[in-house]
Protein backbone atom coordinates (compact mmCIF):
# COMPACT_ATOMS: atom_id res chain seq x y z
CA UNK A 1 0.00 0.00 0.00
CA UNK A 2 1.22 3.63 -1.08
CA UNK A 3 1.73 5.41 2.28
CA UNK A 4 1.07 9.43 1.63
CA UNK A 5 1.88 11.88 3.67
CA UNK A 6 -1.38 13.37 5.66
CA UNK A 7 -1.27 16.63 3.82
CA UNK A 8 -0.29 15.47 0.71
CA UNK A 9 -3.56 13.21 1.10
CA UNK A 10 -5.66 15.98 2.31
CA UNK A 11 -4.41 18.16 -0.80
CA UNK A 12 -5.18 15.11 -2.99
CA UNK A 13 -8.81 14.95 -1.66
CA UNK A 14 -9.60 18.32 -1.79
CA UNK A 15 -8.47 18.37 -5.77
CA UNK A 16 -10.00 15.18 -6.72
CA UNK A 17 -13.64 16.38 -4.68
CA UNK A 18 -14.54 19.15 -6.95
CA UNK A 19 -13.20 16.75 -10.01
CA UNK A 20 -15.75 14.23 -8.94
CA UNK A 21 -18.87 16.76 -8.69
CA UNK A 22 -17.94 18.21 -11.69
CA UNK A 23 -17.93 14.25 -13.10
CA UNK A 24 -21.10 14.27 -11.32
CA UNK A 25 -22.80 17.46 -13.61
CA UNK A 26 -20.92 15.31 -16.41
CA UNK A 27 -23.53 12.31 -15.97
CA UNK A 28 -26.52 14.33 -15.42
CA UNK A 29 -26.24 16.15 -18.98
CA UNK A 30 -25.03 12.47 -20.49
CA UNK A 31 -27.96 11.05 -19.16
CA UNK A 32 -30.33 13.38 -20.07
CA UNK A 33 -28.65 13.34 -23.69
CA UNK A 34 -28.41 9.47 -24.22
CA UNK A 35 -31.51 7.77 -22.49
CA UNK A 36 -31.01 4.65 -24.14
CA UNK A 37 -27.34 4.31 -22.72
CA UNK A 38 -28.74 4.87 -19.21
CA UNK A 39 -31.52 2.63 -19.99
CA UNK A 40 -29.57 -0.21 -20.70
CA UNK A 41 -27.03 0.25 -17.33
CA UNK A 42 -30.45 0.30 -15.18
CA UNK A 43 -31.40 -3.17 -17.10
CA UNK A 44 -28.05 -5.03 -17.34
CA UNK A 45 -28.22 -4.01 -13.08
CA UNK A 46 -31.98 -4.89 -12.93
CA UNK A 47 -31.03 -8.26 -14.56
CA UNK A 48 -28.43 -8.89 -12.57
CA UNK A 49 -30.69 -8.18 -9.21
CA UNK A 50 -33.89 -9.47 -10.83
CA UNK A 51 -33.24 -13.34 -10.05
CA UNK A 52 -31.61 -12.60 -6.50
CA UNK A 53 -34.62 -10.22 -5.82
CA UNK A 54 -37.00 -13.42 -7.05
CA UNK A 55 -35.37 -15.56 -4.54
CA UNK A 56 -35.60 -13.47 -1.56
CA UNK A 57 -39.26 -12.32 -2.41
CA UNK A 58 -40.86 -15.69 -1.56
CA UNK A 59 -39.80 -15.98 2.15
CA UNK A 60 -40.54 -11.96 2.44
CA UNK A 61 -43.66 -12.04 1.26
CA UNK A 62 -44.38 -15.33 3.78
CA UNK A 63 -43.29 -13.07 6.29
CA UNK A 64 -45.43 -10.39 5.71
CA UNK A 65 -48.87 -13.08 5.10
CA UNK A 66 -47.76 -14.23 8.54
CA UNK A 67 -47.79 -10.61 9.94
CA UNK A 68 -51.32 -10.22 8.11
CA UNK A 69 -52.77 -13.63 9.27
CA UNK A 70 -52.22 -12.60 12.79
CA UNK A 71 -53.91 -9.30 12.18
CA UNK A 72 -56.69 -10.69 10.63
CA UNK A 73 -57.09 -12.78 14.10
CA UNK A 74 -58.33 -9.68 15.78
CA UNK A 75 -60.52 -8.41 13.43
CA UNK A 76 -61.92 -12.60 12.70
CA UNK A 77 -65.63 -11.17 14.31
CA UNK A 78 -65.89 -7.65 11.75
CA UNK A 79 -64.45 -10.01 9.31
CA UNK A 80 -66.84 -12.19 9.00
CA UNK A 81 -70.10 -10.04 9.43
CA UNK A 82 -68.66 -8.15 6.58
CA UNK A 83 -67.96 -10.61 4.03
CA UNK A 84 -71.55 -12.62 4.79
CA UNK A 85 -73.08 -9.53 4.03
CA UNK A 86 -70.71 -9.14 0.65
CA UNK A 87 -71.72 -12.57 0.16
CA UNK A 88 -75.70 -11.50 -0.19
CA UNK A 89 -75.04 -8.53 -2.37
CA UNK A 90 -72.39 -11.02 -4.25
CA UNK A 91 -75.01 -13.65 -4.78
CA UNK A 92 -77.84 -11.56 -5.99
CA UNK A 93 -74.94 -9.87 -8.54
CA UNK A 94 -74.57 -13.72 -9.67
CA UNK A 95 -77.64 -14.36 -10.81
CA UNK A 96 -78.33 -10.80 -12.45
CA UNK A 97 -74.75 -11.59 -14.41
CA UNK A 98 -76.17 -15.52 -15.22
CA UNK A 99 -79.21 -13.89 -16.67
CA UNK A 100 -77.10 -11.20 -18.68
CA UNK A 101 -74.76 -13.32 -20.00
CA UNK A 102 -77.59 -16.07 -21.62
CA UNK A 103 -79.10 -12.73 -23.11
CA UNK A 104 -75.62 -11.33 -24.50
CA UNK A 105 -74.89 -14.40 -25.72
CA UNK A 106 -78.68 -14.66 -27.22
CA UNK A 107 -77.99 -11.56 -29.03
CA UNK A 108 -74.38 -11.69 -30.05
CA UNK A 109 -75.69 -15.17 -31.69
CA UNK A 110 -78.81 -12.96 -33.63
CA UNK A 111 -76.15 -10.56 -34.73
CA UNK A 112 -73.47 -13.05 -36.27
CA UNK A 113 -71.29 -11.09 -33.66
CA UNK A 114 -67.26 -11.71 -34.51
CA UNK A 115 -65.72 -12.52 -31.47
CA UNK A 116 -62.78 -10.53 -30.20
CA UNK A 117 -59.75 -12.83 -30.09
CA UNK A 118 -58.60 -13.77 -26.55
CA UNK A 119 -55.06 -12.32 -25.91
CA UNK A 120 -52.36 -13.94 -25.23
CA UNK A 121 -50.54 -12.85 -21.81
CA UNK A 122 -47.60 -14.19 -19.87
CA UNK A 123 -47.82 -13.95 -15.58
CA UNK A 124 -44.54 -12.49 -14.22
CA UNK A 125 -43.66 -12.12 -10.58
CA UNK A 126 -42.70 -8.42 -8.80
CA UNK A 127 -39.37 -8.68 -7.25
CA UNK A 128 -38.93 -4.91 -6.39
CA UNK A 129 -40.39 -1.62 -6.41
CA UNK A 130 -38.54 -0.09 -9.57
CA UNK A 131 -39.88 3.37 -8.86
CA UNK A 132 -37.40 5.08 -6.68
CA UNK A 133 -38.33 8.21 -4.86
CA UNK A 134 -40.10 10.53 -7.51
CA UNK A 135 -41.55 7.82 -9.45
CA UNK A 136 -44.46 4.49 -9.66
CA UNK A 137 -42.63 1.42 -11.24
CA UNK A 138 -42.00 -2.06 -10.28
CA UNK A 139 -39.44 -4.47 -11.41
CA UNK A 140 -40.82 -8.01 -12.91
CA UNK A 141 -38.71 -11.00 -13.09
CA UNK A 142 -38.73 -12.68 -16.45
CA UNK A 143 -37.41 -15.91 -17.91
CA UNK A 144 -34.84 -15.25 -21.01
CA UNK A 145 -36.76 -15.97 -23.89
CA UNK A 146 -39.98 -14.76 -22.60
CA UNK A 147 -41.96 -12.93 -25.21
CA UNK A 148 -42.20 -9.99 -23.50
CA UNK A 149 -41.64 -6.30 -25.60
CA UNK A 150 -42.01 -2.92 -24.52
CA UNK A 151 -45.62 -1.53 -24.28
CA UNK A 152 -47.19 -4.41 -23.35
CA UNK A 153 -50.53 -3.78 -21.07
CA UNK A 154 -49.94 -5.20 -17.19
CA UNK A 155 -52.83 -6.23 -15.10
CA UNK A 156 -53.35 -7.86 -11.93
CA UNK A 157 -56.64 -10.18 -11.00
CA UNK A 158 -58.54 -6.78 -10.47
CA UNK A 159 -57.79 -4.11 -13.12
CA UNK A 160 -54.94 -1.89 -14.94
CA UNK A 161 -51.35 -1.61 -13.36
CA UNK A 162 -49.19 -0.34 -16.36
CA UNK A 163 -47.40 -0.21 -19.16
CA UNK A 164 -44.36 -2.13 -19.67
CA UNK A 165 -41.48 0.48 -20.09
CA UNK A 166 -38.11 -0.77 -20.11
CA UNK A 167 -37.02 -4.06 -20.69
CA UNK A 168 -34.16 -6.47 -20.22
CA UNK A 169 -33.21 -10.21 -20.64
CA UNK A 170 -34.62 -11.46 -17.31
CA UNK A 171 -36.59 -8.40 -16.12
CA UNK A 172 -38.92 -5.52 -16.99
CA UNK A 173 -40.17 -2.47 -15.62
CA UNK A 174 -43.72 -1.06 -15.39
CA UNK A 175 -44.56 1.93 -15.18
CA UNK A 176 -47.88 2.48 -12.50
CA UNK A 177 -50.44 4.29 -13.60
CA UNK A 178 -49.95 6.54 -10.23
CA UNK A 179 -46.79 7.47 -11.68
CA UNK A 180 -46.52 11.25 -12.27
CA UNK A 181 -46.12 10.76 -16.30
CA UNK A 182 -48.52 8.09 -16.92
CA UNK A 183 -51.25 9.39 -19.25
CA UNK A 184 -54.41 6.60 -19.65
CA UNK A 185 -57.02 7.65 -21.83
CA UNK A 186 -60.17 6.23 -20.14
CA UNK A 187 -63.63 5.86 -20.76
CA UNK A 188 -66.37 6.81 -18.00
CA UNK A 189 -68.92 4.22 -17.64
CA UNK A 190 -71.90 5.51 -17.38
CA UNK A 191 -71.84 8.51 -19.49
CA UNK A 192 -69.69 6.74 -22.17
CA UNK A 193 -67.47 10.57 -22.38
CA UNK A 194 -63.70 10.16 -22.63
CA UNK A 195 -61.19 11.68 -20.28
CA UNK A 196 -57.67 11.06 -19.53
CA UNK A 197 -56.59 9.32 -16.60
CA UNK A 198 -53.28 11.57 -14.96
CA UNK A 199 -50.87 10.38 -12.47
CA UNK A 200 -49.78 12.16 -9.81
CA UNK A 201 -46.90 9.70 -7.58
CA UNK A 202 -50.39 9.50 -5.33
CA UNK A 203 -52.12 6.42 -4.66
CA UNK A 204 -55.58 7.94 -6.33
CA UNK A 205 -54.39 9.19 -9.63
CA UNK A 206 -56.79 12.26 -11.34
CA UNK A 207 -59.44 12.34 -14.07
CA UNK A 208 -59.08 15.12 -16.36
CA UNK A 209 -60.23 16.25 -20.03
CA UNK A 210 -63.80 15.09 -19.57
CA UNK A 211 -65.78 16.69 -21.97
CA UNK A 212 -68.29 19.61 -20.69
CA UNK A 213 -71.47 18.48 -19.37
CA UNK A 214 -70.75 15.37 -18.40
CA UNK A 215 -68.95 15.04 -15.23
CA UNK A 216 -67.56 11.90 -13.86
CA UNK A 217 -70.14 11.03 -11.12
CA UNK A 218 -68.69 9.54 -7.61
CA UNK A 219 -68.65 6.13 -7.69
CA UNK A 220 -68.66 5.78 -11.26
CA UNK A 221 -66.80 2.95 -12.82
CA UNK A 222 -63.95 3.77 -15.53
CA UNK A 223 -62.47 1.75 -17.90
CA UNK A 224 -59.64 2.15 -20.73
CA UNK A 225 -60.59 3.38 -24.38
CA UNK A 226 -58.79 2.51 -27.51
CA UNK A 227 -58.27 6.15 -28.37
CA UNK A 228 -54.61 6.62 -28.56
CA UNK A 229 -54.31 3.14 -29.63
CA UNK A 230 -52.05 2.35 -26.35
CA UNK A 231 -54.72 0.36 -24.59
CA UNK A 232 -57.56 -1.69 -25.80
CA UNK A 233 -60.84 -0.74 -24.51
CA UNK A 234 -62.59 -2.30 -21.95
CA UNK A 235 -60.22 -2.91 -19.43
CA UNK A 236 -61.58 -2.24 -15.66
CA UNK A 237 -59.05 0.39 -14.32
CA UNK A 238 -61.29 2.05 -11.15
CA UNK A 239 -63.91 3.89 -9.65
CA UNK A 240 -64.45 7.99 -9.47
CA UNK A 241 -63.88 9.53 -6.12
CA UNK A 242 -64.31 12.78 -5.23
CA UNK A 243 -61.94 14.70 -3.01
CA UNK A 244 -63.19 16.97 -0.06
CA UNK A 245 -61.47 19.56 -2.82
CA UNK A 246 -63.74 18.70 -5.03
CA UNK A 247 -61.22 17.34 -7.43
CA UNK A 248 -62.00 14.11 -9.62
CA UNK A 249 -60.00 11.12 -8.88
CA UNK A 250 -59.68 7.41 -9.64
CA UNK A 251 -59.73 4.28 -6.91
CA UNK A 252 -58.02 1.62 -9.03
CA UNK A 253 -59.02 -1.71 -8.82
CA UNK A 254 -55.43 -2.71 -8.91
CA UNK A 255 -53.73 -3.27 -5.38
CA UNK A 256 -50.60 -1.37 -6.64
CA UNK A 257 -49.23 -1.16 -3.29
CA UNK A 258 -48.73 -4.87 -2.82
CA UNK A 259 -48.74 -5.81 -6.33
CA UNK A 260 -47.43 -9.51 -6.42
CA UNK A 261 -48.09 -11.33 -9.95
CA UNK A 262 -49.20 -9.74 -12.73
CA UNK A 263 -50.23 -10.46 -16.55
CA UNK A 264 -48.74 -8.72 -19.02
CA UNK A 265 -51.02 -9.27 -22.16
CA UNK A 266 -50.04 -9.46 -25.88
CA UNK A 267 -53.02 -7.03 -27.73
CA UNK A 268 -50.90 -7.71 -30.83
CA UNK A 269 -49.81 -4.28 -30.99
CA UNK A 270 -52.53 -3.83 -33.79
CA UNK A 271 -52.57 -0.02 -34.73
CA UNK A 272 -50.43 0.75 -31.20
CA UNK A 273 -47.40 3.10 -32.01
CA UNK A 274 -44.21 1.91 -32.00
CA UNK A 275 -42.99 0.88 -28.29
CA UNK A 276 -39.80 2.81 -28.87
CA UNK A 277 -41.79 6.06 -29.44
CA UNK A 278 -43.74 5.32 -26.57
CA UNK A 279 -41.62 3.96 -23.90
CA UNK A 280 -40.04 6.96 -22.94
CA UNK A 281 -42.96 8.52 -22.14
CA UNK A 282 -45.96 6.48 -22.12
CA UNK A 283 -48.97 8.03 -23.10
CA UNK A 284 -47.05 11.41 -24.09
CA UNK A 285 -49.25 10.91 -27.54
CA UNK A 286 -52.62 11.69 -25.84
CA UNK A 287 -51.60 14.74 -23.97
CA UNK A 288 -53.28 17.59 -26.40
CA UNK B 1 -1.03 -1.12 20.18
CA UNK B 2 -1.77 3.04 19.54
CA UNK B 3 1.33 3.35 22.21
CA UNK B 4 3.34 0.67 20.18
CA UNK B 5 2.64 3.05 16.91
CA UNK B 6 3.72 6.00 18.64
CA UNK B 7 6.73 4.42 20.00
CA UNK B 8 7.82 3.98 16.16
CA UNK B 9 7.38 0.33 16.72
CA UNK B 10 5.49 -1.03 13.61
CA UNK B 11 4.41 -4.51 13.37
CA UNK B 12 5.59 -6.60 10.19
CA UNK B 13 3.61 -5.89 7.25
CA UNK B 14 2.88 -9.81 6.78
CA UNK B 15 0.00 -10.53 4.34
CA UNK B 16 -2.69 -11.60 6.06
CA UNK B 17 -2.09 -8.05 8.13
CA UNK B 18 -2.25 -6.30 5.08
CA UNK B 19 -5.34 -7.93 4.25
CA UNK B 20 -6.98 -7.33 7.19
CA UNK B 21 -6.30 -3.48 6.92
CA UNK B 22 -7.77 -3.74 3.47
CA UNK B 23 -10.88 -5.38 4.62
CA UNK B 24 -10.97 -2.52 7.84
CA UNK B 25 -10.21 0.57 5.15
CA UNK B 26 -12.88 -0.90 2.77
CA UNK B 27 -15.92 -1.33 5.53
CA UNK B 28 -17.25 1.78 5.33
CA UNK B 29 -17.94 1.36 1.74
CA UNK B 30 -18.62 -2.03 1.62
CA UNK B 31 -21.36 -1.72 4.42
CA UNK B 32 -23.01 1.29 2.36
CA UNK B 33 -23.66 -0.73 -0.70
CA UNK B 34 -24.69 -3.41 1.06
CA UNK B 35 -27.08 -1.59 2.44
CA UNK B 36 -28.43 0.43 -0.69
CA UNK B 37 -28.59 -3.52 -2.28
CA UNK B 38 -30.25 -4.71 1.01
CA UNK B 39 -32.93 -1.41 0.74
CA UNK B 40 -33.64 -2.16 -2.72
CA UNK B 41 -34.85 -5.76 -1.71
CA UNK B 42 -38.49 -6.58 -1.55
CA UNK B 43 -38.98 -5.52 1.80
CA UNK B 44 -42.33 -3.79 1.25
CA UNK B 45 -41.43 -0.77 3.85
CA UNK B 46 -43.51 2.02 3.54
CA UNK B 47 -41.28 4.62 1.32
CA UNK B 48 -38.62 2.42 0.86
CA UNK B 49 -37.15 4.63 -1.84
CA UNK B 50 -36.95 7.74 0.96
CA UNK B 51 -34.74 4.93 3.14
CA UNK B 52 -32.62 3.64 0.69
CA UNK B 53 -31.55 7.69 0.05
CA UNK B 54 -31.58 8.92 3.49
CA UNK B 55 -29.52 5.66 4.66
CA UNK B 56 -26.67 6.34 2.74
CA UNK B 57 -26.52 9.46 3.06
CA UNK B 58 -26.23 9.11 6.81
CA UNK B 59 -23.20 6.31 5.88
CA UNK B 60 -21.41 8.81 3.31
CA UNK B 61 -21.83 12.23 5.54
CA UNK B 62 -20.54 10.15 9.11
CA UNK B 63 -17.76 7.92 7.07
CA UNK B 64 -16.92 11.40 5.68
CA UNK B 65 -16.90 13.37 9.13
CA UNK B 66 -15.05 10.98 10.94
CA UNK B 67 -12.90 8.17 9.26
CA UNK B 68 -12.47 10.41 5.45
CA UNK B 69 -9.53 7.91 4.77
CA UNK B 70 -11.54 4.73 4.18
CA UNK B 71 -14.35 6.02 2.04
CA UNK B 72 -12.46 7.87 -0.77
CA UNK B 73 -14.33 10.70 -2.84
CA UNK B 74 -14.25 8.12 -5.72
CA UNK B 75 -16.07 5.57 -3.17
CA UNK B 76 -18.89 7.85 -2.55
CA UNK B 77 -19.02 8.80 -6.37
CA UNK B 78 -19.45 4.70 -6.70
CA UNK B 79 -21.96 4.96 -4.04
CA UNK B 80 -24.15 7.27 -5.85
CA UNK B 81 -23.88 5.64 -9.46
CA UNK B 82 -25.28 2.17 -7.50
CA UNK B 83 -28.17 4.51 -5.52
CA UNK B 84 -28.91 6.12 -8.88
CA UNK B 85 -29.06 2.71 -10.94
CA UNK B 86 -30.95 1.07 -8.12
CA UNK B 87 -33.46 4.24 -7.64
CA UNK B 88 -34.21 5.01 -11.25
CA UNK B 89 -33.37 8.31 -10.50
CA UNK B 90 -31.44 11.06 -13.06
CA UNK B 91 -28.57 9.33 -13.07
CA UNK B 92 -25.73 11.88 -11.60
CA UNK B 93 -28.11 12.91 -9.41
CA UNK B 94 -27.89 11.29 -6.15
CA UNK B 95 -24.06 11.24 -6.93
CA UNK B 96 -23.96 15.08 -6.75
CA UNK B 97 -26.26 14.73 -3.47
CA UNK B 98 -23.70 12.20 -1.94
CA UNK B 99 -20.75 14.08 -2.88
CA UNK B 100 -21.91 17.74 -1.40
CA UNK B 101 -22.79 16.05 1.89
CA UNK B 102 -19.51 14.48 1.97
CA UNK B 103 -17.32 17.64 1.03
CA UNK B 104 -19.61 19.58 3.96
CA UNK B 105 -18.29 16.70 6.28
CA UNK B 106 -15.05 16.82 4.79
CA UNK B 107 -15.11 21.22 5.56
CA UNK B 108 -16.69 20.49 8.93
CA UNK B 109 -14.46 17.22 10.29
CA UNK B 110 -12.00 19.46 12.40
CA UNK B 111 -14.96 21.46 14.41
CA UNK B 112 -17.55 19.21 14.35
CA UNK B 113 -15.64 15.73 15.29
CA UNK B 114 -14.62 17.81 18.87
CA UNK B 115 -17.98 18.54 19.32
CA UNK B 116 -20.65 16.55 20.76
CA UNK B 117 -23.46 14.36 18.92
CA UNK B 118 -26.34 16.77 19.39
CA UNK B 119 -24.40 19.22 17.56
CA UNK B 120 -23.15 16.51 14.83
CA UNK B 121 -27.11 15.91 14.78
CA UNK B 122 -27.60 19.53 13.89
CA UNK B 123 -25.34 19.50 11.34
CA UNK B 124 -26.34 16.29 9.65
CA UNK B 125 -29.71 17.65 9.48
CA UNK B 126 -29.24 20.60 7.09
CA UNK B 127 -26.98 18.63 4.86
CA UNK B 128 -30.69 16.18 4.83
CA UNK B 129 -32.50 19.30 4.42
CA UNK B 130 -30.40 20.46 1.78
CA UNK B 131 -29.86 17.58 -0.44
CA UNK B 132 -33.64 16.54 -0.23
CA UNK B 133 -34.27 20.27 -1.69
CA UNK B 134 -31.29 19.97 -3.87
CA UNK B 135 -32.95 16.66 -5.11
CA UNK B 136 -36.08 17.71 -5.48
CA UNK B 137 -35.37 20.31 -7.65
CA UNK B 138 -33.45 19.30 -10.08
CA UNK B 139 -35.60 16.09 -10.48
CA UNK B 140 -38.77 18.68 -10.58
CA UNK B 141 -36.26 20.51 -13.34
CA UNK B 142 -35.37 17.50 -15.33
CA UNK B 143 -38.78 15.65 -15.44
CA UNK B 144 -40.43 19.12 -16.23
CA UNK B 145 -43.07 18.13 -13.48
CA UNK B 146 -43.58 20.13 -10.20
CA UNK B 147 -42.92 17.07 -8.31
CA UNK B 148 -44.84 16.69 -4.74
CA UNK B 149 -43.06 17.66 -2.15
CA UNK B 150 -44.04 15.36 0.32
CA UNK B 151 -41.91 12.82 -0.89
CA UNK B 152 -38.71 14.98 -0.54
CA UNK B 153 -39.98 16.10 3.00
CA UNK B 154 -40.24 12.25 4.09
CA UNK B 155 -36.87 11.98 2.77
CA UNK B 156 -35.48 14.30 4.37
CA UNK B 157 -37.14 13.21 7.52
CA UNK B 158 -36.40 9.76 7.58
CA UNK B 159 -32.85 10.77 7.26
CA UNK B 160 -32.56 12.96 10.31
CA UNK B 161 -34.57 10.64 12.38
CA UNK B 162 -32.57 7.19 11.16
CA UNK B 163 -28.83 9.33 11.60
CA UNK B 164 -28.75 8.70 15.50
CA UNK B 165 -29.61 5.34 14.82
CA UNK B 166 -27.17 4.39 12.49
CA UNK B 167 -24.53 6.66 14.15
CA UNK B 168 -24.59 4.55 16.86
CA UNK B 169 -23.44 0.95 15.25
CA UNK B 170 -21.15 3.01 12.74
CA UNK B 171 -19.41 4.54 16.10
CA UNK B 172 -19.26 1.09 17.57
CA UNK B 173 -17.73 -0.11 14.07
CA UNK B 174 -15.72 3.12 13.27
CA UNK B 175 -13.91 2.47 16.92
CA UNK B 176 -13.75 -0.83 16.34
CA UNK B 177 -13.93 -3.22 13.08
CA UNK B 178 -13.50 -0.11 10.63
CA UNK B 179 -10.50 0.86 12.54
CA UNK B 180 -7.18 -0.44 10.66
CA UNK B 181 -5.37 0.51 13.37
CA UNK B 182 -6.37 -2.10 15.28
CA UNK B 183 -4.98 -4.44 12.42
Amino acid sequence: MIRLSIPFRQALSKLTLPVLIAGAFGLLLLGKADTVVMQRARMALADVLAPVYGLLSEPLSSVRNGVDNIRHLFTLYEDNARLRQENERLRQWQAAAQALDVENTALKANLHWIPDPAPSYVTAHVVADAGGIYARAVLLSIGPGTPVVKGQVALDDRGLVGRVTELGSRSARVMLITDISSRVPVVLENSRAHAVLVGNNGAHPRLMFWPEGSPPVEGERVTTSAEANAFPAGLPVGVVHYTSGKVAELVPYAQLDRLEMVRLFDYGMRGVLPPEATSSKPGSEVKK
Amino acid sequence: MRARRLAGIRQHATAARRLDVVARMSFPTITTAALLLLLAAPLGLPGQAQWQQAGALCCVFFWGLFRPASMPPLAVFLLGVLADLLDYAPLGLTVLTFLLAYGLALRWRRGLTRLGFLLVWFAFISVAVASAALEWAATSLLSFHFLPVGDALLEAGIAIGLYPLLAIGLTRAHQTIADPDLA
